[in-house]
């Protein structure tokens, strides 16, 4: 084969003019305004089209949800006398898709930490930095927004160089606004990055590092070829699965689609398939060509495991099909979102949710309210716990009401996770309070600078999903940034509370939570119900129970006067319509036992979670 | 449902043209089988109690067209056509003059009205002929005129005797007056007269409500209405609520009032007959009232008054001055009408006849019905023992939850 000159243009370049980074940085940061700079700088955009592009872009983006990945871009770069390609990998933005930020980043030689320099750097950047080096990629650290009165660059980049052991000197400083910057920094990329190493005779290997569902073109999968190569009209292999797909198109974003030739050792581009399902091109995996393909995988796949579970019902039970469409709908784009029917006494009919952590189930939530118009009430989320029993049975438990009853209970594992929270060190009092509370145990502290610490903890994965971000917040007057990963299981002294009204549990309310906590859930929610729930013609005992044990009461007192005083020949119309009223409204409400509960009541219970802890917050501030 | 009523037999408020009754021959079948009543509206008053929503005026709020005089021209004239449109109008059983303030027409006035029923329908010989009367407005003279016109029973609006609750209500008259008045129409000869009283009115104390109490029985009357003060949509009171001024009844107190006056009550031989209603002997009960709650037919005339002729319902307009054209134009003032379905009619019965101390037949029930019946009888609010005798009847606490007992028998 010949090798091609280096051009952005055509593909086959020989890896040793190749480069592929990524862009490590917080939300807000200034990536998007850096990559679009990158963009413009190497002339694949021209100056003066860039507005209009970049509007375009936000358009179809618009109109056909998140598909376009402009990130993920090919760029002639030339410099100390040669030409190069480098490949600007994109992402994923958030905490709960470590594993995917994982599989970008195994696409990549070398990684730009970008960091605001009026800010310093986040938690969830420390913990994708963590990451990068893991996986031995070149880390530049890179100050954006110098420009900005607020800057403070020495202070951060004295930072940056503590956090990865280098000089403040070697923290470059640019402004992606201005452009300032910007081309050193490209340079840089060329000369610190390592081009990449793979087997051009081999088998073909490429790794998939994300895929996302255009509602024209199917499955949209994005690779990084590591061995052999990938040409169009032959047929591929996911090796996962084994499942063979058409290859309808191979291409590179140069920064539009273009179709290529197929892609050699090192490159980054896309493939489609006509797939209509991100399941059927997962993240991770290891594409081969179908025709001597290759042996063996690349390493470090993983099914994406759903770690926390919610139900999420409509609140107007006529919206359950919308729902389930509407679900439907996302799982096409999100290969991490499991669902499937459930029922309730207090919300009627709903889908019990798996989601990779809290993120992924509020941004889930927010985007069926949003994109949808549904409105939503969630029931408190829960992890997955396994529970032993004497006779040497497993439970797994994703559902609180699945939460074996019958047989003595030997042992129950709940999964733990690390926790990398960083915030001004005026704060590190307070949070260690909350983290003690949270069953949490100290693994370490640094001080980054003179006044930012890093604090490092495990925690129970349970805890952090209850209402521990916006405790965080509260207690740290929102300064505070949180990573978590997941870090196995441990045994935990765990018991399952049933709130019951007159005797009947209401499956909504159930929850799993460590022994010593049981008794102030039960109080809480005992509590809640007794404001929220209308008193009946008798008296309604609401009661937590662990098991047959009863460890919370109060008492719904019964309503002693519903009659109206006056009716004469003047009021019998308008009494026998007010009835009419009040009878349409008995069908609406829910029954427990003999309790009618209007399900406005049940819902007004499980939302009160987020009220609460926000006015927990006011009292500290 | 009352659109489909509306647009297939009725006629919106506002849009009266002549002759808009719907009667149809079998809102008419049985006429004077059934107890006959006419009830006359007189919407005057000397000054508005700040609790009051009925269909009152006082002479400043009225404009031309509408003073007391016109008003009676324009009773006259519906009392009139009431009787040609039911061809042989049945005599009237009880006549039941409310208001507003009747008392306010003074003795003559009273008289002039009864004599148009007289004159339209004619009066049954043992007819129950009833006025409501202000205290304030009342005097031996008026008692002994209407007297001698033919009324035989009065209500007098006292509601309590505590100064400041009489405050909080607007009332104008001296605590002491009501238990005069009804003495003065006892010596007029008036054997039935009753005494209205107001419970739960922010401020109330406990004391205030015995108090009340004991001024009704020491009055000697042989009836007694209670009522829980109503914090009614659109009234003074409901402003001075809403501003926080006065706090809401409270239904808690309300029902603990309920059960001491209750209990005072029937330890002086009064009996409940109905909810809010308690008499001192069979005949000492309002008949006219009575006939709402059973079923009966009445001709409701004046501004505003509702009449029921066999499942037919309407209402006249509500102002005196459109009423009185209307008439002038020879036309039924109506307002608005209902023709009840027999859905409409059994709600209607199981939620009047449930709230009398006869209670409520079981054989009106349908399965459903009888089946919740035995569960509240189980729940301590029908009697037990009225159930197994083929009856459903409230228990004391059963009273004060009616409605909600109501809702449960019409499943």
């Amino acid at each position: 084969m010949t090798k091609n000159r280096p051009s952005a243009e055509k593909t086959f370049t020989p890896p040793e003019f190749i480069r592929n980074f990524c862009i490590i940085a917080h939300i807000d940061h200034g990536k998007s305004t850096l990559a679009d700079r990158m963009l413009q700088l190497t002339g694949v955009i021209e100056q003066r089209v860039m507005r209009d592009q970049y509007l375009d872009r936000m358009d179809i983006e618009r109109e056909r949800g998140i598909t376009i990945k402009a990130q993920n871009v090919r760029l002639p770069w030339h410099v100390d006398g040669q030409d190069h390609v480098i490949h600007l990998i994109d992402t994923p933005g958030h905490v709960d898709f470590t594993y995917e930020v994982s599989r970008a980043l195994e696409a990549c030689e070398g990684a730009i930490l970008l960091v605001d320099a009026a800010q310093g750097i986040e938690a969830q950047t420390l913990a994708n930095l963590y990451l990068a080096l893991e996986n031995d990629l070149q880390i530049i650290p890179v100050l954006n927004k110098i420009d900005l009165p607020a800057a403070e660059p020495e202070k951060y980049a004295a930072e940056l160089a503590n956090i990865i052991g280098c000089e403040p000197s070697d923290v470059l400083k640019v402004s992606a606004k201005t452009g300032d910057g910007v081309e050193e920094l490209l340079n840089e990329v060329v000369r610190q990055v390592p081009p990449p190493e793979g087997d051009e005779e081999a088998p073909a290997r490429a790794m998939i590092f994300d895929s996302v569902y255009d509602t024209y073109r199917g499955v949209v999968t994005y690779i990084r070829v590591v061995d052999g190569k990938i040409t169009p009209r032959e047929k591929i292999r996911m090796m996962s699965t084994g499942a063979t797909h058409e290859l309808l198109e191979v291409g590179i974003i140069s920064p539009d689609p273009k179709p290529s030739e197929g892609l050699g050792v090192g490159e980054v581009g896309y493939l489609i398939t006509g797939v209509k399902d991100v399941r059927q091109s997962k993240v991770g995996d290891t594409v081969t060509s179908e025709r001597r393909g290759a042996e063996k995988p690349l390493a470090g796949y993983r099914e994406p495991q759903p770690m926390v579970f919610s139900g999420l019902y409509p609140v107007d039970g006529s919206d359950y099909p919308v729902l389930r469409d509407a679900l439907d709908k996302l799982r096409l784009n999100d290969a991490a979102l499991s669902y499937e029917p459930e029922t309730s006494v207090a919300l009627g009919f709903g889908f019990r949710c798996g989601f990779l952590g809290l993120l992924h189930l509020e941004i889930t939530r927010a985007r069926l309210e949003r994109e949808f118009g549904l409105n939503l009430i969630s029931t408190a989320p829960n992890v997955v716990y396994d529970v032993f029993l004497d006779d040497g049975t497993e439970h797994v438990v994703t559902n609180p009401s699945d939460w074996p009853t019958e047989g003595k209970i030997a042992e129950t594992h709940e999964p733990i996770s690390k926790v990398t929270i960083i915030a001004p060190s005026e704060f590190v009092g307070a949070i260690m309070e909350l983290c003690q509370g949270k069953r949490g145990t100290m693994l370490g502290m640094d001080y980054l600078s003179e006044d930012r610490v890093e604090l490092r903890y495990q925690l129970p994965l349970a805890e952090i999903i209850f209402d521990f971000f916006d405790s965080l917040k509260s207690r740290t007057r929102g300064y505070a940034s949180l990573d978590y990963e997941e870090a196995g299981e441990q045994t935990a002294e765990l018991v399952k509370v049933d709130i019951l009204l007159q005797g009947e549990a209401v499956d909504a309310f159930s929850a799993i939570v460590h022994k010593d906590f049981a008794y102030s859930y039960g109080n809480k929610m005992t509590k809640r119900l007794r404001e929220l729930i209308p008193r009946q013609q008798f008296e309604v005992p609401i009661q937590a129970a662990v098991g047959s044990r009863i460890i919370a009461r109060e008492t719904i007192r019964a309503i002693r006067k519903d009659v109206l005083a006056k009716c004469y020949g003047g009021d019998i119309s308008r009494k026998r319509k007010l009835l009419e009223k009040q009878k349409e409204g008995k069908k609406k409400m829910k029954t427990v036992g003999r309790v009618e509960v209007p399900q406005e009541a049940f819902v007004a219970a499980l939302s009160a979670e987020d009220g609460e802890s926000g006015d927990k917050g006011k009292g500290k501030k | 449902m009352p659109h489909g009523r509306r647009s297939a037999g009725g006629t919106l408020e506002g849009v009266s043209t002549p002759d808009d009754l719907h009667l149809p021959d079998t809102a008419l079948q049985g006429l004077g089988t059934r107890p006959f009543g006419v009830y006359v509206h007189v919407p005057f008053c000397a000054t508005r109690c700040g609790y009051c929503d009925f269909n009152t005026y006082t002479a400043g709020e009225l404009g031309s067209g509408a003073a007391p005089e016109d008003w009676l021209d324009g009773l006259r004239r519906e009392l009139d056509l009431a009787a040609q449109r039911l061809g042989t109008p049945p005599a009237a059983d009880t006549v039941f003059v409310g208001g507003g303030t009747p008392s306010l027409l003074g003795p003559d006035g009273l008289a002039a009205v009864l004599d148009a029923v007289r004159q339209s329908f004619g009066l049954a010989t043992d007819a129950e002929v009833t006025t409501e009367s202000n205290p304030e407005s009342t005097s031996p003279e008026l008692f002994a005129g209407i007297r001698g016109a033919g009324y035989t029973r009065v209500s007098l609006g006292m509601q309590s005797v505590a100064p400041h609750v009489l405050r909080v209500l607007d009332r104008t008259h001296t605590p002491g007056r009501p238990v005069e008045a009804a003495a003065e129409a006892r010596a007029a000869g008036f054997d039935h007269v009753n005494l209205d009283l107001i419970y739960g009115t922010p401020g109330e104390r406990t004391e205030d409500l015995q108090a009340s109490l004991d001024a009704v029985l020491e009055a000697g009357v042989d009836h007694v209405s209670a009522y829980a003060l109503i914090v009614e949509d659109g009234t003074a009171l409901a402003r001075r609520v809403r501003k926080g001024e006065i706090p809401t009844p409270d239904d808690d107190v309300l029902a603990a009032d309920y059960e001491l006056l209750d209990a005072m009550l029937e330890k002086a031989g009064l009996r409940w007959y109905e909810v809010s209603n308690w008499a001192a002997s069979d005949e000492a009960r309002c008949r006219h009232n009575l006939g709402y709650w059973l079923g009966g037919d009445w001709w409701g005339a004046g501004p505003g008054a509702h009449s029921h002729l066999g499942g037919v319902r309407w209402w006249n307009v509500k102002h005196p001055a459109r009423y009185t054209a209307t008439l002038a134009e020879g036309a039924l003032p109506v307002g608005g009408q209902e023709a009840l379905t027999a859905e409409d009619r059994h709600l209607e019965r199981v939620m009047l006849e449930l709230r009398l101390a006869e209670g409520l037949p079981l054989d009106a029930l349908d399965d459903g019905g009888a089946r919740e019946a035995r569960r509240a009888a189980a729940d301590g609010l029908l009697s037990t023992r009225d159930l197994d005798g083929g009856r459903a009847v409230l228990t004391d606490r059963g009273r004060l939850l009616a409605d909600a007992v109501v809702r449960r028998l019409v499943t």
